[in-house]
């Protein structure tokens, strides 16, 4: 059975188990969202789609959250800007995000946020992490300066390409994405150099070798095409 | 096992009682303290004196005023030897059989005894927790044979819930309902959980439940699984706490070996194995979410919820977690039925709470006390106020997710409400006390560190705003900070606590939003002066 539900005021409809990130997009409603991408499960972890739902104390992630009949939701209150900006804030604050050099500037997911809200400096102090750069595999690198720990890397390589090279170690901060058993990219016994981690990635952090400044455009066509292919027929 | 073989355990143990008991202290706290040298001196002595028909030296669990350990108590004459050493443990033997004993002679009429309450806590430093025997002879597992075959599972979901019993982990959710729940969800398999990963800093409830009687334990879960359908049960325990792991092995195993759990309990049809899990050392598995995917063998990172394990928890199956604490008040309930539970403590929060009190106070340990008592009798009348004539200044409570209740507040009743309308919670049970010496600003800091330390990683709020609060509050400790640091840090406050995903973020502000609005003189005594009036704002602008 279809539901009915306001958001922003506007009264949208949607299906029984969508969520409601689902519906506002099919209703051109647009949440910002960094860690979610259609064909992947959702984790809720970058915080970005988190909405007001009238009734709740608490704000909800959008991209879990299922449609219930008669809901009243806001996206885009000026709470919900505010924590936005400042999530984007601590992600540059946290690791060494220099657009001018990098491979994604232009085609970058943070950046294009930071763009749409505003963001012309960040008020926390950076962080300057020590970071390694991995060039052993021989098409691929990953730069974890740019790595914004969104795992789409992580669950694309185990829920699409069924290797499950990716995984994350450590702790907080510490945290880092690292293939197999932290063992170098290029040794990996289980990668497949398919790409799909470099072409679903965010940001720079994963890049395609011979890539220079601002060429790095990920393209993500496989994704839906293969989520629709291996859907079950109805 | 029948019940006639459990009667006939207790005869046969009550019939090798001995004239004297001599109880030696063997948790984790004196253990430390040479409490194991300490009972074979008192062994040897006892032998060498032929007193062995006469004298019994048990091995028991926590007694509870640690800080004065190692303890040894006498019974029937109710002594309690205090700071026991293996050199003057033999006197104590001697002091029994007409010399005097030269070790240090304990209170136990002192309010720290003699205002507990102790429910949880009846058999802890009286039982030999490594003994099944000894536990069965308390009434030990008497209450499952009671449960299994004479009550429908709904009779005993609506004890616990008439009870008034809320979670002892920290949040107080009515355990009666989250039984409920579990039990209506339908589900080819069920699960029940028992989270021993008490992780913050201070607190040893759990961990002496634990070593002193395990059994209590079991004997709740299982009463836990056969109220909600479950056949299998987990204990998630952290593997810092060895000795408890140990015992509640040796525990599983005797419990297994009796037909007390396995297959056919009691010779009905209800199964209940449980299984021992050990943490590997993250704060966050504590997270019922985290919890379940260490169970499964994944990461330990939470998720979000809805799903609430009752309907999606292990494996997908509806899942039962309670914590420790929890499940060692059912049996005293279901014995002694939900009124008499529901006649101790407050209006809204029912029973006992065990507190771990620990700090800048002359008597600490573990106490178990009727919720409902207020932050002054339990510091001031058990704990004896802060030593060296200090005054107390605040009672930091509910570990890193939790406040510093300042002294003005101190004859508040502790209850879940209360706690949270002060802008602490009850939390799991730690109470550290602070006197007059403590810089609340550092006690944030510390509590900040650990939360950045343990964060999981996964969330954005969490992950990198409890590093940006840390560096700040490091900032005004260390007299560098500006009060436009300090309105940063607010702001963080208010993201972290609304963004993040799982409570260890959505609480990890805590601790500085309650000592900011108790303390805040001392956030801004600490705030750099020279910067502020030159107008400098001492913010960082830099460009991306």
């Amino acid at each position: 059975m279809a539901k009915t539900l306001t958001i922003n005021g506007q009264h949208v409809s949607a299906e029984d188990d969508q969520t409601l990130l689902e519906a506002a997009l099919d209703a051109g409603i647009k949440i910002p969202t960094l860690c979610r991408l259609e064909g992947l499960s959702e984790v809720g972890a970058c915080r970005l789609c988190l909405v007001e739902i009238a009734g709740s104390a608490k704000l909800q992630p959008a991209c879990v959250t299922k449609v219930v009949e008669g809901m009243e939701v806001q996206t885009d209150t000026e709470r919900l800007r505010k924590y936005r900006l400042m999530i984007l804030e601590l992600l540059f604050a946290e690791r060494n995000h220099i657009c001018a050099v990098c491979v994604a500037n232009g085609h970058c997911e943070l950046q294009t946020l930071a763009q749409q809200h505003g963001m012309s400096h960040v008020r926390f102090s950076y962080l300057y992490p020590q970071a390694d750069v991995d060039a052993s595999h021989d098409r691929f690198v990953i730069d974890h300066n740019r790595c914004i720990l969104c795992t789409r890397c992580v669950r694309v390589c185990d829920e699409i390409e069924g290797a499950h090279t990716w995984d994350v170690m450590g702790r907080g901060t510490n945290s880092r994405v690292i293939t197999d058993l932290n063992e170098p990219w290029g040794d990996s016994q289980t990668c497949t150099s398919c790409g799909k981690c470099v072409q679903v990635c965010p940001t720079g952090a994963l890049f395609e070798k011979g890539k220079s400044v601002a060429e790095m455009a990920k393209r993500r066509e496989f994704l839906p095409y293969l989520t629709l292919m291996r859907q079950q027929p109805r | 096992m029948v019940l006639e073989q459990l009667i006939a355990i207790t005869e046969k143990e009550k019939k090798a009682r001995k004239e004297i008991c001599i109880r030696c202290c063997m948790a984790a706290g004196c253990m430390s303290s040479r409490g194991a040298e300490i009972k074979e001196s008192i062994e040897k002595a006892v032998s060498e004196k032929g007193l062995q028909n006469r004298i019994e030296v048990r091995r028991v669990g926590c007694m509870g005023s640690c800080g004065q350990g190692p303890m040894v108590g006498i019974e029937p004459a109710g002594l309690l030897y205090q700071h026991v050493t293996p050199e003057n443990a033999a006197s104590i033997v001697e002091g029994l059989s007409g010399g005097s004993a030269e070790a240090e002679l304990g209170d136990p009429k002192h309010p720290f005894f003699s205002r507990q309450k102790l429910i949880v806590c009846a058999n802890s430093g009286r039982i030999d927790p490594e003994r099944i025997e000894d536990s069965i002879e308390a009434g030990g597992y008497l209450t499952l044979q009671h449960v299994v075959s004479e009550l429908q599972p709904s009779q005993v979901i609506d004890a616990v819930l008439k009870s008034g019993l809320r979670g002892r982990g920290g949040a107080g959710y009515p355990t009666g309902l989250k039984w409920g729940t579990v039990a209506k969800s339908p589900g080819t398999r069920k699960f029940v959980v028992c989270n021993g990963d008490e992780g913050d800093p201070g607190a040893f409830m759990d961990r002496s439940v634990l070593e002193s009687d395990p059994h209590r334990v079991l004997e709740g879960m299982a009463i836990a699984g056969y109220a909600v359908g479950a056949d299998q049960a987990f204990i998630y325990v952290r593997a810092e706490y060895p000795l408890a792991v140990s015992r509640l092995q040796t525990a599983i195993r005797q419990a297994k070996h009796h037909g007390l759990l396995g297959n056919g309990i009691f010779e009905s049809t209800f199964n209940f194995n449980v299984e021992l899990r050990i943490g590997a050392g993250a704060f966050v598995c504590g997270e019922e979410t985290a919890l379940m995917a260490s169970i499964e063998g994944r990461r330990g990172q939470p998720h979000p919820r809805p799903p609430f394990p009752a309907e999606s928890g292990l494996w997908g199956f509806p899942t039962l977690i309670n914590n420790v604490e929890t499940y060692a008040n059912i049996v005293p309930i279901v014995k002694k039925g939900p009124d008499w539970f529901a006649s101790l403590g407050t209006e809204k929060s029912k029973g006992t709470k065990v507190f771990s009190l620990t700090g800048k106070v002359r008597n600490n340990g573990l106490i178990e006390v009727p919720i409902g008592i207020t932050i002054r009798e339990i510091v001031e009348d058990l704990g004896g106020g802060a030593p060296d004539g200090a005054k107390v200044k605040a009672v930091q409570t509910g570990g890193p997710s939790g406040g510093c209740i300042p002294v003005e507040h101190f004859d508040t009743p502790v209850d879940y409400e209360s706690l949270v309308g002060l802008g602490s919670i009850m939390g799991s049970g730690g109470m550290v006390v602070m006197d007059e010496h403590t810089n609340m600003v550092d006690v944030a800091r510390f509590y900040m560190q650990f939360c950045m330390e343990e964060s999981c990683g996964k969330c954005i709020p969490c992950r990198a705003g409890t590093v940006q609060m840390y560096e700040l509050l490091t900032k005004i400790v260390e007299r560098r900070g500006t009060r436009n640091d300090l309105e940063q840090l607010e702001e963080l406050c208010d993201l972290v606590k609304h963004t993040s995903l799982c409570g260890l973020g959505q609480t990890a502000p805590n601790p500085v939003l309650s000592t900011l609005r108790y303390f805040r003189n001392e956030y801004l005594e600490l705030l750099n002066k020279e910067v502020q009036e030159s107008g400098s704002s001492g913010v960082q602008e830099q460009k991306t």
